[in-house]
């Protein structure tokens, strides 16, 4: 267990939730809120897994999505998905760009920890990155 | 060869006769005497087992004190016609349980029971209109940007309230400076939460049938819908038969009869410079090809596309759809055909080709578009500058677009098929940000 996870959120009651929970498992927890710099952040912080929302100010999750699937360095980045609007358009959307996992917001605490513990285990599967 | 629906009137005259008689307490004999027949002769026709017409039917509409057209037309076209819709699907295995109403004897309803066939025929419009309601309610929660955000908005700060109370209530030995902290965040969450719950409330709290809920627009463009884009008394009459034909309508209120009189008024001025007569003729000699009757007549392109969604409704071919969009991309007009419609509110896709033709004004495409899970449409677009035109001033563009289904036996046309999406913001195939 362990390595860098990035929490693209805008909202930073939910990234202090999950950072704090994210860190008692281990991890190193950084937050981002602003969709349009997203993508330098990642480039700049080289994170093992990306928590990626859907709804962001400045630039949709989705387009980061397609844009990290787009660029080599980043094709293979493990993302998770928080989607909120309950409709499963953005979920089928997520899913034909590539997202690795989903929550649906509001999530448990465990929900979180076992599906970032599962990301986690299928990189160690691939060989880590 | 004798018309079913004819042969079946004539002898329904019979049974009008008979319900007109008894209705006004007349005995068959006094009525046969008035008329100048015996008896038995009327019992025969009440019996619907003589045909009738002409004096005799004069005479005894005259005996009856009715029209005669009262006993001979039975139930008036716009009645069966909503008889037959309230009837439902003609796919019988979409039909509900229970015996399927007897369609072919909607006459001899008509006839026997006026009242409630009215009736019927009421509830049939009412539901018509719930039915118009109901999509523009799924069109707005669908497409409505802003009620998306609020959504998210409230289901993030449920996250955040779920993610941070679950820690309080977890974590036996929280340190008292985080045990502080998200005790702070959860308080101010669960504020924002409300204010944010408010707001969305305040949304739904604008009644049905205001305008911003079901605008005039859908309410005449449900009109439109119920008359089929086509209106005989304006091409008869041309400008002058607007007001009869929006009284005809249905009752709408103000604004909405407003928008209508406004698009009765194009089409009467199109139905001017392009009379039915003259397009079915072209269209005719075109085979039936909307570009070929473009390629004749370039400058008219916007006209005949508008037109051409217009025509009457004929058996042996599919109505046009139509859309006109504003150098925005605003829906001006639709007309929505064969699945083809395009969302009036938020996200739509910018692959359709008549956002294409706005980018190249004058310059007409025909293209064929695969919808998923809708199938090929081809579709004729022009764009052509409608506003502003003059030294010193930047024109206004509108584009329109035709469209037709095509049939599963032109599946191979759909090879170079545009793929677009009903109303997909990001996609595979969107170009994203520069």
């Amino acid at each position: 267990m362990g390595g860098r996870i990035l929490l693209v959120e805008d909202e930073a009651n939910i990234v202090e939730a999950l950072g704090f929970i994210l860190s008692r498992d281990g991890w190193e927890v950084r937050g981002h809120g602003n969709g349009n710099s997203a993508l330098d952040e990642i480039e700049r912080l080289k994170p093992d897994i990306v928590v990626l929302d859907v709804m962001l100010p400045g630039r949709s999750g989705l387009d980061i999505l397609r844009d990290l699937r787009g660029a080599p360095d980043t094709a293979e980045l493990p993302v998770l998905m928080l989607t909120a609007k309950g409709q499963s358009r953005d979920r089928d959307l997520a899913m034909s760009l590539g997202a690795d996992a989903f929550l649906t917001k509001p999530f448990s605490n465990a929900e979180l920890v076992a599906t970032v513990r599962d990301l986690s285990a299928r990189i160690g599967a691939s060989g880590g990155r | 060869m004798t018309d079913p629906d004819t042969s079946r009137r004539d002898r329904l005259t019979g049974t009008r006769i008979r319900d007109r008689r008894m209705a006004a307490g007349i005995k068959q004999a006094d009525l046969a005497a008035r008329a100048g027949i015996s008896a038995s002769y009327l019992n025969l026709i009440e019996h619907n087992r003589r045909r009738i017409g002409g004096k005799l039917l004069i005479a005894l509409a005259r005996a009856l004190d009715v029209e005669p057209s009262v006993l001979n037309d039975g139930a008036d076209a716009t009645l069966r016609a909503a008889l037959n819709a309230a009837a439902g699907p003609s796919d019988p295995g979409a039909a509900s349980a229970g015996p399927a109403p007897e369609t072919d004897r909607v006459d001899e309803l008509a006839t026997r029971f006026p009242g409630w066939t009215a009736l019927i025929a009421g509830q049939q419009a009412r539901i018509e209109d719930l039915h118009a309601d109901l999509e523009a309610l799924r069109d707005r929660l669908s497409h409505d940007p802003k009620l998306a955000d609020a959504m998210h908005e409230i289901l993030s700060s449920a996250a955040a309230i779920r993610s941070t109370a679950e820690i309080l209530a977890g974590e036996a030995e929280l340190d008292p400076a985080w045990r502080t902290r998200f005790h702070r965040n959860l308080h101010e969450e669960a504020r924002r939460l409300s204010d944010r719950a408010t707001g969305l409330v305040a949304q739904f709290e604008t009644p049905l049938g205001s305008d911003s809920v079901i605008r005039p627009v859908d309410r005449v463009e449900a009109a439109f819908d119920a008359a089929g884009h086509h209106f005989p008394a304006i091409e008869a009459g041309g400008a002058a038969a607007v007001p009869q034909v929006l009284a005809a309508l249905g009752p709408l209120d103000a604004a909405a009869a407003d928008l209508a009189a406004i698009w009765l008024a194009t089409y009467a001025k199109d139905a001017a410079r392009l009379p039915l007569a003259e397009l079915e003729a072209r269209l005719d000699a075109a085979g039936g090809d909307p570009a070929a009757l473009l390629a004749g007549d370039m400058p008219r392109a916007a006209l005949i596309l508008r037109r051409l969604a217009c025509l009457p409704s004929r058996s042996d071919r599919a109505p046009f759809g139509l859309a006109i969009v504003d150098g925005a991309g605003g829906l001006v007009f639709r007309r929505r055909a064969d699945g083809f419609t395009l969302p009036r509110l938020g996200a739509r896709c910018p692959r359709w080709p008549v956002y294409r033709a706005l980018t190249r004004p004058g310059q007409p495409e025909d293209a064929v578009v695969s919808v998923p899970g809708l199938g090929l449409f081809r579709t004729w677009s022009v764009a052509e500058p409608v506003a502003h035109l003059g030294f010193g001033l930047a024109p206004m563009a509108q584009a329109t677009m035709l469209v037709r289904k095509l049939a599963e036996a032109d599946a191979a046309t759909g090879a170079g098929a545009i793929e677009v999406g009903p109303d997909c913001p990001v996609c595979r195939a969107a170009p994203g940000l520069p």
